[in-house]
């Protein structure tokens, strides 16, 4: 039980009084990393914005236990400082905010500790140049005028930076072109070790390709219909969804 | 969950020092008040006739009929002079120990030593502190309190005193030329660029009465200046007024720049009248951030009357609950080739108003000028109201005028993102605030920017429930 480091119990979520999720139970230990794929609709993004306590999102039954801990009513804040991070579908921006500002400040709230800024910004840096960012994107507003593969990068860039134990990616890698999806797998590969986790949500198998899947989950109308391997997508990418809608 | 830390700074607007005063006129506004208030200050006889006709345009004008109801100003309830128990001094050493230790706490002689190269500092009706570096001097800047400009520069301040704001422009100006007291006197000769910048610093403390200093300052041909004004009072139960006036002269090819951070407390009517005259290629810009007062009018003007001139408005309202700011800006433009840029931003919150309120006029003879007006609100709750009354007269075909607005609420997905990055929901707020009046900010020297962020934050405390 050691290893597990986030462990979703019968979760049923409800956004609008609408019932989203249906009894969902996920496992993730240290080290794995997780996939989770489904058609539109099927409450991908909300098991996603559940676990980090999303108030538009309600939960009607069930637990997420993180490292044991029951992080249900935790607010969004406490609960990235208890170490997730999530990766947005649609970044915010906000203007007046430069990423350097933002990262320092973000970093320094995550760790509770001074961040040192001449350190600090040497690592920016490195992972700034793994991920073909510009730098000068650095002075710049928070996503302000930002392309979507910017926006995704500079996602990958906070998760890198504020190395959290558990990274969720939702749809990252949607909107994508080749070349920058291989940068977001590239980011994964860095981030990624036996300590820390990563549950990816996709529709889209081309991320895959490079990662070590460990699970895949597939998500119909709320529930997991099935889970398996990494061959598990490549049945998706081939066959879609049909087969477990029913 | 306030820390410490923030008590105390809310703390240092708010000591409130003992109503002591050398001399306090009664209450009220009469013919008798006035000739005492000249009296007391030792006018020249110009200066007393001034006064008188002042009042009589006070009482031949009536209260704007638009903007905020002021019905509530009952001025024989006002004391318009109050002379503190001190006189002025150049040394913070002979300063009154408790006048002196509220601008200790307001950090002006700290801010003196590391950033200015000269402080005013009024307490009530007088000015208590002047001091100019000796480089400066050498090179024939003026820097003092206006009585002594009175006294000692009498032509330079009679040919401009009033002149770029007429008494009879309102109510209040005619109110303010009736009872003026300190404010600050500044003259910079020709050519001369004077690189940090002055600053003068008004605190009201006397309950129910009001401040009425003038700042006077001319830039002469070639020369350039970055002012700074910073205001601030105690809380009372009582109306407080604020009418000070601000008379601008930009000659050509000067520059100047004028910053205020403004914290009235929140029992003061801010009726304050800020006008630039500005000369051939000469620039004037106005950094303006509007935090206190119960209720604030508030729109600095710029007339461009040289060709080639330019002015630029970058401001910030921030009103709470009680609070109602009508601020905003005015520019003529007056001359060929003139060019005006406004960045003008407003947030409310706890039921707050805040509205700007602003007129562009461009004369027959403004041909190729260029107008830009761009204001945002954002408002923090439901039950705050943000409004925007602009005016353009434009009297030319060959100008290029765009006016844009934006108001919205701050938004619950950018609070979430930020949160999901550790910060606390009042964190994340404070930040997206802080971001929204990062233009401001940006234009204010380092000390007066995070004194404005410091305010931000004070604001917003307690706003999280």
């Amino acid at each position: 039980m050691k290893n597990t480091l986030i462990e979703i119990k019968d979760l049923c979520v409800n956004a609008e009084d609408k019932e989203i999720l249906k009894g969902i139970n996920l496992k993730i230990n240290k080290g794995e990393i997780h996939v989770i794929m489904g058609p539109n609709g099927s409450g991908k993004s909300t098991t996603a914005n559940a676990i980090l306590n999303h108030p538009a999102y309600k939960k009607v039954a069930g637990e997420i236990l993180f490292e044991g801990e029951n992080i249900n009513d935790l607010k969004t804040d406490e609960i990235a400082r208890k170490g997730i991070f999530m990766s947005f579908q649609l970044p915010e921006e906000i203007p007046g905010v430069s990423v350097t500002n933002f990262l320092k400040y973000a970093k320094n709230k995550i760790t509770g500790e001074p961040v040192k800024i001449f350190k600090f910004k040497e690592e920016v840096k490195k992972y700034m140049d793994e991920l073909n960012m510009n730098s000068k994107n650095m002075e710049r507003s928070l996503n302000v005028g930002f392309s979507g593969g910017e926006k995704k990068k500079n996602e990958i860039l906070q998760m890198l930076v504020l190395n959290p134990k558990l990274a969720i990616l939702d749809e990252t890698d949607s909107g994508l072109d080749v070349d920058a999806i291989r940068t977001v797998s590239k980011g994964i590969e860095m981030f990624k070790n036996e300590n820390n986790a990563v549950l990816i949500i996709t529709h889209n198998t081309k991320i895959l390709s490079s990662l070590k899947v460990d699970y895949v989950h597939i998500l119909v109308n709320g529930k997991i219909v099935k889970t398996g391997n990494g061959e598990l997508a490549k049945e998706i990418e081939e066959n879609g969804y049909s087969k477990y809608k029913n | 969950m306030k820390t410490n830390l923030e008590e105390i700074n809310r703390n240092i607007y708010d000591i409130k020092n003992k109503d002591d005063y050398d001399f306090k006129i009664k209450k009220g506004l009469n013919k008798e008040i006035i000739e005492e208030i000249s009296k007391q200050k030792n006018d020249p006889d110009w200066m007393k006739q001034i006064r008188l006709n002042a009042l009589e345009v006070y009482n031949s004008l009536e209260l704007p009929t638009w903007g905020p109801d002021l019905s509530e100003l009952d001025m024989s309830e006002i004391a318009t002079y109050v002379r503190p128990k001190t006189k002025l001094n150049s040394s913070w050493e002979d300063v009154p120990e408790e006048i002196k230790d509220t601008f200790d706490k307001l950090g002006i002689p700290d801010a003196e030593k590391t950033s200015l190269s000269g402080v005013g500092a009024q307490y009530d009706s007088e000015v208590v502190y002047h001091s100019i570096k000796e480089d400066l001097i050498k090179q024939g800047v003026i820097y003092t309190d206006m009585e002594t400009a009175v006294r000692e520069y009498p032509d330079m301040v009679r040919k401009h005193f009033m002149k770029c704001v007429p008494v009879n422009d309102h109510k209040f100006v005619a109110l303010h030329a009736a009872v003026w007291s300190g404010g600050s006197f500044v003259y910079v000769p020709k050519g001369v660029k004077v690189d940090i910048p002055l600053q003068s610093y008004f605190r009201l403390n006397s309950p129910e009465s009001g401040q009425f200093e003038h700042t006077l300052i001319i830039v002469d041909e070639g020369a350039s200046l970055h002012f700074i004004e910073g205001c601030s009072a105690p809380k009372y139960n009582k109306v407080n007024l604020h009418a000070g006036c601000v008379e601008l002269y930009v000659k050509d090819n000067a520059y100047l720049r004028y910053s205020t951070i403004e914290n009235w407390s929140k029992n003061m009517l801010n009726l304050n009248t800020k006008k630039a005259i500005v000369g051939k290629n000469a620039g004037m810009d106005w950094v303006s951030g509007s935090f206190g007062s119960k209720i604030s009018m508030l729109y600095p003007m710029s007339i461009l009357n040289g060709e080639g001139s330019k002015t630029e408005f970058t401001g910030i309202s921030f009103a709470g609950a009680g609070q109602n700011l009508d601020n905003g800006f005015k520019v003529i433009h007056n001359a060929k080739n003139t060019s005006s840029v406004v960045n003008a931003k407003s947030i409310s919150k706890n039921g707050g108003k805040c509205t700007y309120r602003s007129l562009v006029r461009v004369a027959e003879n403004a041909q190729n000028s260029k107008c830009s007006v761009s204001c945002e609100s954002l408002m923090l709750d439901d039950i705050s109201i943000s409004d925007t009354i602009p005016t353009a007269d434009v009297r030319t075909e060959e100008v290029e005028f765009s006016h844009e607005a934006k108001i919205g609420k701050i938004s619950d997905k950018a609070i979430f993102y930020l949160m999901s990055r550790g910060l606390s929901e009042a964190d994340a707020k404070a930040m997206i605030v802080r971001g929204f009046a990062s233009p401001v900010s940006n234009a204010l020297p380092m000390e007066y920017a995070v004194e404005m962020n410091n305010l931000i934050n004070l604001e917003l405390e307690g706003t999280i429930g």
